[in-house]
């Protein structure tokens, strides 16, 4: 089934704050360990796309706005 | 986009495309956009006047794409009683840290809240001097430990921390305070509706506007910001309970 939404993570404005995948009640964002952004953070990305359920938790917890959250049209 | 899908939450357009300076998962990124996410759906953009402070946020005024004017040091809340009383017609508000408001700028804050001047102060209280390198606050917590308090703030010789909304809320002049956070996403959602409700008592002129904001600030605490958020819920709240202090009719 395909998931009921997911996010566009802005990777070079991203500081890796880490607050939207401590706030993701699915656990479907993780910060990227093994690369790093032009300033050198390990930026969020979705490690877990199909579980995303388009609560926009992860978009009003982020600091930098950097999150854009897209819902499946019902 | 992918087909079938609609955007259901996006960067609203009344904040600029400047990178933000703040540290990494700093509150004040979160209010600055809640805040102008209630400019865009209020459709005030264009008659909201801001004044900045001196503090981590005294660049505000790059992010949030409305006239701002930079204060001195404290004197935010005379600057926005000569904005507001000048033009009465638009919607202005104060953004101070803890520093600002409820250090060197008592005085202004609590004069013009004893006058009843209609504007909203948005206050940001992370109990430390950020900017500076995590010094001690007026509302730094007993027992807290900064930079010029190594061994935590000391009750006895430095005083309990400033609860500066339960200071203003009895004032006649003062319409509407609240205390609020950005912990979580529910205290973020609460925080913006209060942003809305303080705005809509500008329009109606009853009295100043108090909204104090529970903040963090992971590079002064040294935690990671995720660790800050705990702390909040911890330590801060406990001493700054969040609510409405005073609203009309009530
Ligand atoms: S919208 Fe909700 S479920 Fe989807 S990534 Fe963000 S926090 Fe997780
Ligand atoms: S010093 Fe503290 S308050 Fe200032 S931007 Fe950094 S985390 Fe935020």
């Amino acid at each position: 089934m395909p998931a009921k939404g997911y996010v566009e993570i802005l990777v070079d404005t991203c500081k890796g704050c880490g607050l939207c995948v401590a706030n993701c009640p699915t656990q479907c964002l993780a910060l990227k360990q093994d690369d790093t952004n032009v300033f050198g953070y390990h930026y969020s990305y979705m490690s877990d796309p199909d579980k995303c359920i388009a609560c926009m938790n992860c978009a009003v917890m982020c600091p930098d706005s950097v999150i854009t959250v897209y819902k499946k049209k019902s | 986009m992918r087909e079938g899908y609609e955007v259901i939450y996006q960067k609203p357009k009344t904040l600029t495309d400047n990178k933000m300076h703040y540290c990494p998962g700093c509150i004040h990124g979160i209010m600055h956009k809640i805040f102008m996410e209630v400019v865009e759906e209020m459709d005030i953009q264009e008659k909201t006047v801001g004044v900045c402070p001196v503090g981590c946020s005294v660049f505000a005024y790059d992010y949030m794409d409305v006239d701002m004017q930079e204060a001195a040091h404290g004197r935010a809340a005379a600057v926005a009683t000569a904005i507001k009383r000048m033009l009465p017609d638009r919607m202005v508000f104060s953004y101070q840290g803890d520093g600002d408001l409820a250090a060197i700028g008592t005085a202004e804050t609590l004069h013009a809240c004893n006058r009843g001047e209609n504007f909203l102060f948005i206050f940001i209280n992370n109990g430390i001097y950020g900017m500076t390198g995590g010094q001690m606050a007026p509302t730094t917590l007993n027992g807290q430990k900064t930079t010029t308090s190594p061994l935590g703030r000391d009750k006895k010789s430095m005083g309990s921390p400033l609860k500066m909304t339960e200071m203003v809320t009895p004032l006649d002049g003062v319409a509407f305070a609240a205390r609020v956070s950005g912990n979580n996403p529910a205290n973020v959602r609460k925080a913006k509706r209060i942003f809305r409700k303080a705005l809509e008592i500008q329009q109606q002129n009853i009295g100043t506007q108090f909204v104090e904001v529970v903040s963090n600030c992971p590079s002064g605490w040294k935690c990671t910001p995720v660790e800050s958020m705990d702390w909040i819920v911890e330590q801060s709240i406990p001493y700054y309970p969040l609510g409405i202090f005073k609203e009309p009719g009530k």
